[in-house]
């Protein structure tokens, strides 16, 4: 597959920001407020943190916001009227910032969110979402994509991949339709560019572990004592599930004051102890353990084999926002190595 | 199943109510919208998304056979917010529903085979659209046994059609309820489901057993059938799981491999075996 | 640090304890909670500086209580942190081995609860003073500017994680007012009102239990000072009540109990 290349000169693409928002575009970009980087409405480049490995939050919720409204409800003393959710009102949204790993985790959520039913809300958003992703020049110890088929400078799920080159500018790889379409409205913006050799100027991040052939092997651990051990000191929260770009995981619930109101999809976790109650009171994940097991089976064995895809791709949130340090390059190779020395 | 928005549910009139059993109500709906109603169809076994708007959703089965027309029905016991508050409705109200959901019972592999259904307390309902839904072609099967249990006289629901079940001359029924269940009165069978189906020992010769019931049940109901010589392949059973979405998007449902709402609830017990025992 | 870890050898040798809950280090040098059920594994536990997470929201843990009777290693807050588990009778003398920390890093036995009363009495158990800064500065603002900190603060960030619940020790509820849903008491999307229903509430429940040892501040991934609602507590109740958390076995519930010297000047006369 060929990939057109252009240079993207610092001024252009502080040009092309302003451009988007005045043609319409809601630009996000990580921002840095009160200590924390995270995507916030920029309307100049300027706003745009320049130091970051990546963003606190995962860039799905443009996707797949924390709280959706699925469809409206009027009620009066006879009549139940549901209004479908307006289509139509989704903004255009660009995403200006996303690393790879992120660009990687909404390969993930479309095929979860597609498939037999396709969830039309989430596809709605996505036809109108554009990624300008910026590939790493540095990484950090949480850092493990290359361990999960991702690397520093893989294009795969952006729109636009940039790379940061000499004198900050950077080269623009244009990977899909909605890519050539911004190159194709703000032709000036674009530069032809010599052959230049990305590699370079990419982060190096050592593979860690290689899971091939792996899912089988941790699935025949279902019994096994290593889930306790991993996950005496987590606490339980949503955390991991709500930064990470690849949990999908919601609640359906309604809000609804007796005349109107809404019924609504919010984020969920499978960390939290109530998630698999059933009415009868049964709860067949009621220890933290065997929640912290369908974390890693869901990412490491169930969607591999229901998708084809790992559940992961390696960005490392989780880890560095978790309050209980469960680091999961860590803990995988634990795993890892517990498996393979049994 | 709307096109737009797979979250959007169908309007439903409740025609009919009918008290089964100490908190237990069955209705009978039917699609407002008349070009649903003329194009819905379901298999046995498939399940809906039952919702009271403004308050929830909650997960049964489709409890009729698909071969009635015009109508669909399901039953419910009042267990928590949603279901108490369906339970506060009437004749003629609306209530939404999305569905069908889930996969059926393969029961045209079952062609003149016998058929053995087993069910518990509150598990009849998605049994009775099967069993319903075989009655009606009576034809493409051979001996029809149906055991049913319930805690007391009084927790049997569909009481109504375990008479007419009872009076078919080409279905063997046997009610039991759990010791001390029974009234003066009681003509059944006095014993926990397992035990009885023991005690009855029906041939596993040609013979699919489908069995529906809470999981302590078919904890021990699988053993006895093993004993009579079932295999695995040809045990079914329906598994309850918490649900929300209906199809495999939530999250709720995973166990292991599948989600029981899409890849189930229908599962033969050889496919249950390769789940983790999670559900 | 060496104290601990012999200390920590010989209660595992001596099988007094099954598990010594304490500090350790990450393969990046990161620190977390460790459990050590080994005598060989002693070695493992660190004390230092970066030791700051309150240990003791792991003792009531079920799966950790299934491992057997805990030593854990408590710095101030989690001393605290224990005493007030008494209080609410959720742990007994026998059901914990306390080994304290103090500031300087040396190791205190506690033989019971008496002791740690002892040491918390002489020790600091005030808000800091940078806090207590940031605390007055809110308290002189009007309503309105207050309100706009907070919906600045939380309504535009908070995202419903509960980071902030599961790593308070004192939040041990099995079934959170926030997941009953008959009624839905607390609403459970991270819409606006939502948000603040949810802070305000666990900040009341809080209220008088609070041993400000700011784990609600530390686990939230938005950093969001969540810690300063329930410290501005801290201090009203210690104004209005004269009570601190976390300084006794056998404290009454602040909240909950009525004394008849309690003041009652909120009855305004009309």
């Amino acid at each position: 597959m060929n990939i057109e290349k252009k240079i993207l000169k610092y001024s252009s693409l502080e040009e092309l920001v302003l451009k988007l928002n005045r043609d319409g575009k809601q630009v996000f970009a990580p921002v840095k407020k009160d200590n924390i980087v995270d995507f916030a409405p920029v309307s100049g480049l300027y706003e745009m943190a320049e130091d970051y490995i990546v963003t606190v939050q995962s860039a799905k919720f443009v996707v797949f916001p924390n709280v959706e409204t699925l469809f409206e409800i009027e009620t009066s003393k006879d009549k139940i009227t549901l209004k479908d959710k307006d289509f139509n009102s989704i903004p255009e949204i660009i995403l200006l910032g996303t690393r790879p790993c992120d660009a990687a985790g909404f390969n993930i959520l479309n095929a979860m969110f597609g498939g037999d039913y396709q969830d039309t809300i989430y596809s709605a958003r996505l036809d109108k979402t554009t990624l300008v992703s910026i590939s790493c020049n540095k990484s950090d110890a949480k850092c493990f994509c290359t361990s999960v088929n991702g690397n520093p400078g893989a294009t795969a799920g952006s729109d636009i991949l940039l790379t940061r080159i000499d004198n900050n500018d950077f080269l623009a790889e244009i990977v899909t339709e909605k890519g050539k379409a911004i190159v194709s409205k703000y032709p000036e913006l674009f530069e032809t560019v010599p052959e230049i050799n990305k590699d370079k100027y990419m982060a190096d991040v050592p593979v860690e572990f290689n899971l091939n052939g792996i899912s089988e092997k941790i699935y025949s651990r279902f019994d096994s004592d290593i889930w306790l051990e991993q996950s005496l000191r987590c606490i339980g929260c949503g955390t991991c599930a709500f930064i990470c770009p690849t949990c999908g995981c919601f609640d359906i619930q309604d809000a609804y004051d007796g005349y109107s109101g809404q019924r609504k999809r919010s984020w969920d976790s499978c960390g939290f102890s109530l998630f698999t109650l059933h009415a009868s009171g049964h709860n067949p994940r009621n220890v933290q353990s065997q929640r912290w097991r369908q974390r890693i089976m869901h990412k490491f064995v169930y969607l591999p084999e229901q998708q084809n895809l790992l559940g992961c791709v390696g960005c490392g949130r989780c880890s560095r926002s978790c309050s209980a340090n469960m680091n999961l390059k860590e803990l995988l190779i634990h795993l890892k190595n517990v498996i393979e020395n049994e | 199943m709307n096109e737009q928005n797979i979250y959007l549910p169908y309007l439903m009139r409740i025609e009919k109510v009918t008290d089964e059993a100490p908190l237990v109500k069955s209705f009978r709906l039917t699609f407002i919208d008349d070009e649903v109603l003329n194009n819905f169809t379901f298999k046995t076994g498939q399940f809906g998304e039952y919702s009271v708007i403004g308050e929830g959703e909650s997960t049964f089965c489709i409890a009729s056979s698909p071969t009635a027309k015009g109508y669909i029905e399901c039953t419910f016991r009042q267990a928590g917010k949603v279901t108490t508050a369906l339970s506060l409705k009437g004749e003629g109200d609306i209530i939404g529903f999305r569905g069908p959901y889930g996969n059926s019972f393969p029961i045209h592999e079952w062609k003149n085979k016998n058929l053995l259904f087993i069910a518990g307390g509150i598990a009849l309902p998605p049994m009775r659209s099967v069993i319903w839904n075989c009655l009606d072609l009576r034809k493409d099967y051979k001996q029809i046994t149906i055991i049913y249990g319930a805690r007391t006289v009084a927790d049997l629901v569909y009481k109504h059609e375990l008479k007419i079940w009872d009076e078919m001359p080409d279905v063997k029924l046997i009610t039991t309820v759990d010791p001390g269940g029974e009234t003066p009165d009681w003509k059944g069978e006095i014993g926990f489901v397992p035990t009885v189906l023991g005690k009855i020992a029906p041939s596993s010769e040609n013979t699919i057993a489908i069995v529906c019931g809470p999981p302590i049940m078919i904890k021990y109901t699988f053993p006895v059938l093993e004993k009579l010589g079932f295999a695995a392949e040809n045990i079914f059973t329906t598994l309850e799981n918490r649900m929300k979405c209906g199809f495999g998007k939530c999250g709720r449902c995973n166990v292991g491999k599948v989600f029981v709402c899409k890849d189930g609830p229908v599962f033969s017990y050889k496919q249950l075996k390769e789940l983790p025992q999670e559900y | 640090m060496e104290s601990i870890r012999k200390k920590a050898k010989e209660l595992l040798e001596k099988n007094a304890v099954q598990v010594i809950i304490g500090y350790g280090e990450g393969l990046d040098k990161s620190v977390s909670a460790i459990f050590v059920r080994k005598p060989e594994n002693a070695e493992t536990l660190i004390f230092d500086d970066r030791c700051v997470h309150n240990l003791a929201v792991y003792l009531l843990k079920n799966e950790i209580k299934a491992l057997g009777k805990p030593c854990i290693i408590a710095h101030l807050a989690a001393l605290r942190t224990i005493l007030q588990l008494a209080s609410e009778h959720q742990i007994t003398e026998d059901d914990v081995l306390v080994l304290g920390v103090t500031h300087k890093g040396e190791l205190m036995e506690f033989a019971g609860f008496k002791d740690i009363e002892k040491y918390i009495a002489s020790a600091n158990i005030d808000i800091s003073e940078n806090e207590k800064e940031i605390i007055n500065k809110l308290e002189a603002m009007t309503r309105e500017e207050r309100w706009q900190f907070w919906v600045e603060h939380l309504s535009l960030k908070c995202i419903k994680c509960y980071a902030c619940r599961a790593a308070c020790p004192l939040c041990y509820c099995s079934r959170c007012q926030v997941e009953y849903n008959q009624p839905q008491w607390i609403t459970v999307e991270a819409t606006p009102v939502g948000i603040i229903e949810w802070h305000i509430t666990r900040a009341m429940h809080i209220a008088g239990r609070c041993v400000s040892c700011g784990e609600c501040y530390r686990a939230c991934p938005m950093n969001i000072p969540i810690n300063l609602l329930n410290y501005l507590t801290v201090l009203t109740i210690k104004e209005k009540f004269n009570v601190s958390a976390g300084t006794s076995a056998d404290l009454d519930s602040v909240m909950s109990s009525f004394k008849s010297d309690d003041k009652e000047n909120f009855i305004k006369q009309s």
